[in-house]
């Protein structure tokens, strides 16, 4: 693809069961009823001149270019605010028209900078062209007025710059942070000819207001008002290459824009469906980590994890790590071996290293950072639906009627589908959050949600116990959904059993810290307010009841009848880009690829027979249990792709005793990361940008990621994508793998994967992306599940007793600490610390009660100790009453706060996911870093040296 | 195999029990969860453990479901 602005119909698209008819310059054209003129118009082939319209905006009608002139109609309407009437004659381009446009044109002309040859738009400019449209020669006006030029520009922001001297004042950027975006944070400000866009209030600059920086005003503006500074700095982009973002599970399409090797900018793509054209500032700007500095780009080998690093060939560190792995098992046994995939490698990626531990190392040891977010959603959904996967597509929001979102803070976990759920909000949708904190979806511009429960942390499962207590016994239940599409007898028996009292709101109010009333008004809106829509994230499943939680959110969306049709369902908002990919290929221990059973003979012999090889029956370790293994000295080796679990997975203590009881660890990704202080093979991994394949995102689309620019871990043209990398040491350890491209991969997936029968990569790139299954009864891939019925046949109530958690607050540890994350930082942090998003977050704080603090004699900014039984870190404090009296926050993405020293080992009942979300703590002030961070950082200033070669004679 | 290890074993069937207390035949239920979920090695550390420090740790039903468990690993064997 040559590099080009993706066509603009100027207005948004309409939907209409009616067709209309009109002529536009002699050219008939049926389009919705309730279309604007000007959309016909560019859906006829014509263009209208338009400065203010862009179609992911409502009309404005302010610029006045791009009058039209209509038979029968009187003066000269604007196309973009005038619906098409059946039979209508428009005329676009006539002589009054021309003249008409020119002398708009002129008035916006005479304020502005005719520096074109040097301006930063680089001739990508929306007014050079509307001006050349116009056929624009001189303006009469002259430039010696009064006007806007000179005029400071805003360089606040670390990614774009404001400069208002280029400002034509369409309002096009406030209206997409309205709109798109939903921040509300520009507004114009003043009247007539003083009009001026604003950033917040007027002593705010871009950075210190409330811009999220998402970029939508940027792409919105149709001069270099506002652009990016990498457009400034590099230039024009001339080449384009559409491909899925790696940063959450929403999955953004962008298109990144090339100049040469270098990436210039990443747009995003409005035909992808995950995103309709948005972005948010992770995806959109925070790339740089992928050329940043100490990013590693060479093999390295070492004996001892206390030597220093050692660099060398691929072939020496593949036949290096091939010999290593042979001599572990031969010494210790095959079982000594496993593997970790990486919810931030493509589909084809994992799927080769659970195949390399299934088929080479010859065990069923593979286990994937699932684990610690979203097993809980595997198990749940499995077991009451039939299959583990959300049941909507993201566009399903727009027939939601009431919103119920718990334990996800999407405005910065899932920002841009975030935007998509406030735009449906804003239109009336009823709205309850379910979170110990008040997150921003609480109370927001436009925008209060309608039950803000804060539930004391681990109380999920009680909470929803009392809504369903509410629901049953004031005779809430859809019960002639419950007859057709669920086990009557399994809904009786949690029927009867939520109706206890014990269940009831009143009862549990002490135990949850929920107002009853409020509880019950929160139930009564879910049950009778239309479509009921279900999204969860890792508040619910990060708990030592997580899959019972997820239960418990089956259940009441079955009891409701919400399920199995646009605007209703549950839908787990998945933190990493593939974490649904990775469960679907076979990463867990227990399941190959599709959710089959290790111990399914059937499932096995397929694989068998293409693989060749006899696949074990039993399931394999957890990353928990491989831990423990080893330090009972029982697992020696592990091959980690794409995944920092001594920062990500809790209780770090316990983490680096197992890495330090191993004698091959193989640490494969971009940097050094915590996890590599314990390795001994550092294989240099490539970025999504470097490789092809496919992520599938928390809709269970399955989107193609495209390779833009070689591999950097090689030299020019020889560097190796990830899946190179793990094919290369399969064949170092004597398998015949001869894959040539992702493709082929994907199609050994299909051949082995029921639900990915229908999927290639030709097909991917036809409809550019299929929600999975794809099979021969759903050939174009299935948007929402359980139509017609549950996969697993009757969907299953199951009873969750509520089960508090063994964590408890005491007189030592008297508050509740839970983590989550912030909008400008991502999980631990590798990829956006190496970015100017540190800006915005550079260091995690404590969010602190002012109750809480002032007993303790703590203010914002000082330092905190924070101990728990696990261990103790130290922290900044933020004082606010987002939180509870009795409840602490803090984020987990810098490595010197190490939050995980302080999280404990308890996990969720039935798949081990860590319980990160309570952590009973006290917090004192202190003067300085604990005693564990400084010994921590000199192990890692140790642990990263690379041994510098000499120089040769 | 280490103390800790049989230990920590101990406390997930426990878990596990008490979260399956509703089921109708909870013993069924948590050994076929066990037995669905965890490794071999899981599984023999768990029964090695029981046989050397006796049922008393175990809920109930985690009694029942051990016993189940400890007859199927016999008839494995």
């Amino acid at each position: 693809m040559g590099y080009e602005r993706q066509a603009d119909f100027g207005t948004p698209e309409v939907k209409s069961d009616i067709t209309v008819t009109v002529n536009i310059d002699g050219r008939a054209v049926s389009v919705p009823a309730g279309t604007t003129v000007m959309r016909a118009a560019a859906l006829s082939g014509g263009s209208i001149p338009k400065l203010c319209a862009s179609d992911n905006l409502k009309q404005f009608g302010s610029c006045r270019l791009c009058l039209v002139e209509i038979d029968g109609m009187r003066g000269t309407p604007a196309s973009c605010t005038t619906p098409v009437a059946e039979g209508m004659q428009v005329h676009t381009q006539t002589p009054g028209l021309q003249k008409l446009r020119k002398g708009v044109m002129e008035l916006y002309i005479s304020d502005h900078p005719l520096d074109c040859l040097t301006c930063s738009a680089n001739n990508d400019c929306e007014l050079q062209d509307q001006a050349a449209a116009v056929g624009l020669r001189d303006v009469r006006y002259g430039y010696a007025g009064e006007n806007h030029l000179g005029e400071q520009a805003d360089t606040s922001n670390p990614y774009f710059d404001f400069d208002p001297s280029k400002c034509i004042a369409c309002s096009r950027c406030v209206r997409a942070c309205d709109e798109v975006q939903g921040t509300f944070a520009l507004t114009i400000e003043g009247r007539g000819f003083a009009s001026k866009v604003s950033a917040g209030a007027a002593s705010d600059s871009f950075l210190s207001s409330e811009c999220v920086s998402c970029g939508a005003c940027v792409q919105a503006c149709p001069t270099a008002t506002l652009q990016e500074k990498a457009v400034k700095e590099i230039g024009k982009p001339e080449r384009a290459v559409v491909t899925t973002c790696a940063y959450c599970g929403v999955g953004c399409t962008f298109r990144a824009e090339m100049r040469g090797e270098q990436l210039v900018r990443m747009v995003p793509w409005k035909d992808g469906k995950a995103n309709r054209g948005h972005s948010c500032v992770k995806g959109r700007f925070a790339w740089g980590y992928a050329q940043h500095q100490e990013r590693v780009l060479s093999p390295m080998i070492r004996e001892r994890i206390d030597q220093p690093w050692r660099e060398v060939s691929w072939d020496e560190a593949l036949a290096y790590t091939a010999s290593e792995l042979k001599r572990i098992a031969t010494k210790y046994g095959r079982n000594a071996l496993g593997g970790i995939t990486s919810s931030r490698c493509t589909n084809e990626e994992t799927f080769l290293v659970q195949k390399l531990v299934r088929a080479g190392f010859g065990n069923n040891n593979v286990d994937t950072c699932a684990r610690v977010c979203h097993s809980p959603t595997g198990y749940g959904l499995k077991t009451t639906f039939g299959t583990s996967a959300g049941t909507q597509d993201f566009d399903s929001v727009e027939d939601s009627d009431v919103m119920l979102v718990i334990g996800a803070n999407p405005t910065d976990g899932h920002p841009v589908f975030a935007s998509r759920m406030k735009r449906r909000l804003r239109k009336g949708a009823k709205l309850i959050v379910i979170d110990p904190r008040r997150t921003d979806l609480v109370r927001s511009p436009h925008l209060e949600a309608d039950f803000h429960l804060p539930l004391r942390p681990g109380t999920n499962v009680a909470v929803l116990s009392a809504m369903a207590h509410v629901i049953v016994t004031e005779g809430l239940v859809d019960e002639a959904f419950v007859r057709e599409r669920c086990d009557w007898d399994e809904f009786s028996h949690w029927a009867e059993f939520v109706s206890q009292e014990r269940n009831s709101p009143e009862f549990l109010e002490p135990v949850t810290g929920v107002p009853a009333a409020d509880l019950r008004g929160a139930a009564r809106l879910f049950a009778t307010g239309g479509n009921g829509a279900i999204y969860y994230g890792l508040g619910v499943t990060e708990h030592s009841q997580g899959s019972s939680t997820v239960m418990a959110i089956a259940n009441l969306a079955m009891a409701t009848g919400n399920i199995g049709r646009r605007g209703v369902g549950v839908n787990p908002l998945r933190g990493q880009n593939n974490v649904q990919g990775a469960c679907d290929m076979g990463s867990f221990p227990h399941e190959l690829s599709g959710y089959r059973h290790v111990s399914d003979a059937g499932a096995r012999a397929l694989f068998e027979a293409e693989w060749g090889v006899a696949i074990d029956p039993e399931p394999g370790l957890r990353i928990p249990n491989m831990l423990d293994a080893a330090t009972d000295g029982e697992f020696k080796a592990i091959y980690i792709q794409g995944e920092d679990i001594l920062q990500s997975d809790p209780d770090t203590k316990h983490v680096s005793a197992g890495l330090a009881a191993m004698e091959c660890v193989i640490v494969h990704d971009l940097f050094l990361n915590e996890t590599a202080h314990y390795a001994h093979v550092f294989l240099p991994g490539s970025t999504f940008l470097e490789k092809n394949g496919t992520f599938t995102n928390a809709e269970r689309r399955i989107q193609p990621v495209r390779k833009v620019m070689e591999p950097l871990n090689g030299p020019k043209g020889n560097g190796l994508e990830d899946w190179q990398v793990t094919q290369e040491l399969a064949r170092a350890m004597g398998l015949d793998w001869n894959y040539t491209h992702p493709r082929e991969i994907m199609d050994e997936i299909a051949r082995l994967t029921p639900s990915f029968a229908g999927v290639s990569f030709a097909r991917l790139d036809a409809e550019g992306s299929l929600q999975w299954p794809v099979t021969n009864a759903a050939p174009n891939g299935s948007p929402i599940m359980h139509i017609d019925g549950f996969v697993r046949g009757k969907g299953k109530f199951v009873v969750t007793d509520y089960v508090p958690t063994d964590e408890r607050t005491g007189p030592r540890f008297p508050l509740l600490l839970t983590t989550g994350r912030i909008l400008s930082q991502y999980n631990v942090g590798a990829q956006t610390r190496r970015t100017a998003n540190s800006v915005w977050h550079s260091e995690d704080l404590l969010e602190v009660h002012p109750q809480d603090a002032e007993n303790r004699g703590l203010k914002s900014g000082d330092r905190a100790r924070l101990a728990s039984r696990a261990g103790e870190t130290t922290l900044r404090v933020t004082v606010t009453d987002r939180v509870a009296p009795g409840v602490v926050y803090t984020t987990f993405h810098h490595p010197a706060t190490q939050a995980n020293v302080v999280t404990t080992d308890f996990s969720d009942w039935a798949t081990n996911c860590p319980e990160y979300k309570v952590t009973a703590v006290q917090i004192t002030p202190s003067n300085g870093p604990s005693e564990w961070q400084e010994g921590y950082e000199a192990l890692a200033q140790r642990a990263r040296r690379i041994e510098t070669q000499e120089a040769a004679e | 195999m280490s103390a800790d290890t049989g230990e920590k074993l101990v406390y997930m069937v426990n878990q596990i029990a008490r979260n399956l207390t509703h089921e109708s035949n909870p013993a069924d239920v948590i050994a076929r969860h066990v037995i669905t979920f965890w490794s071999p090695r899981m599984k023999t550390t768990f029964l090695d453990w029981v046989a050397a420090h006796g049922l008393a740790g175990l809920e109930p039903a985690a009694q029942a479901a051990h016993t189940l468990l400890a007859g199927a690993g016999a008839d494995a064997a």
